[in-house]
């Protein structure tokens, strides 16, 4: 999954997004949604890093015999 | 994954991060961390071919497993202590990155503590007593 660059790019556009959607909502006046929004954007970027990190824990206990 | 696209990744990863700070700063940090990972995962391969070469050397020169095990280990502590201080030191916390490299060193002593005591009984059964 982590071969190429193409995971940067998916980061980014996520908090791109996400921080649109927030101001967007924002000054429309529903101000509790824009939170959730942006939580949301974070909670879904946090388990794209979380699967990167376990995958690279694996590999260094299988290389490095912990 | 040759040094090219290593050095490309972290690039994007530069110009993004700048893009990302003003915007969003916690993805901001996240992209730093994806970078490591992605650097990190890449040259595993490379330490592992380096590991079985060392291995090969070792068990030629009858060196004792005990040892090839511990220097495998003590790398791999310095391997996780470096990732994990330097992408604490990027978020701003240098006080736990230091921490970490300090935890880092007293697991790497005490991997070393069997050796250094082999070491002082060779020394001390040479000496005429």
């Amino acid at each position: 999954m982590f071969t190429d660059a193409s995971i940067l790019f998916q980061i980014a556009g996520i908090g791109i997004i996400v921080a649109l959607i927030h101001t967007i909502l924002k000054q429309m006046g529903k101000e509790e949604i824009a939170q959730f929004a942006t939580l949301i954007g974070f909670i879904i970027v946090l388990v794209l890093v979380i699967n990167g990190l376990s995958d690279l824990f694996n590999q260094i206990k299988s290389v490095f015999l912990f | 994954m040759d040094i090219l696209q290593i050095v490309l990744v972290g690039i994007i990863a530069s110009i993004l991060y700048i893009v990302l700070k003003d915007i969003n700063s916690s993805m901001a940090f996240f992209l730093i961390i994806v970078t490591g990972i992605i650097i990190f995962l890449s040259i595993i391969e490379q330490v592992a071919i380096i590991f079985n070469l060392i291995e090969t050397l070792g068990r030629n020169a009858n060196v004792s497993g005990l040892y090839m095990e511990t220097i495998l280990k003590i790398i791999g502590i310095a391997y996780i202590a470096e990732l994990g201080a330097s992408l604490t030191k990027e978020a701003g916390l240098s006080a736990v990155a230091k921490n970490i490299e300090l935890a880092g060193k007293i697991f790497i002593i005490l991997l070393a503590v069997p050796i250094i005591t082999a070491v002082i009984e060779a020394i001390i059964s040479f000496l005429p007593t």
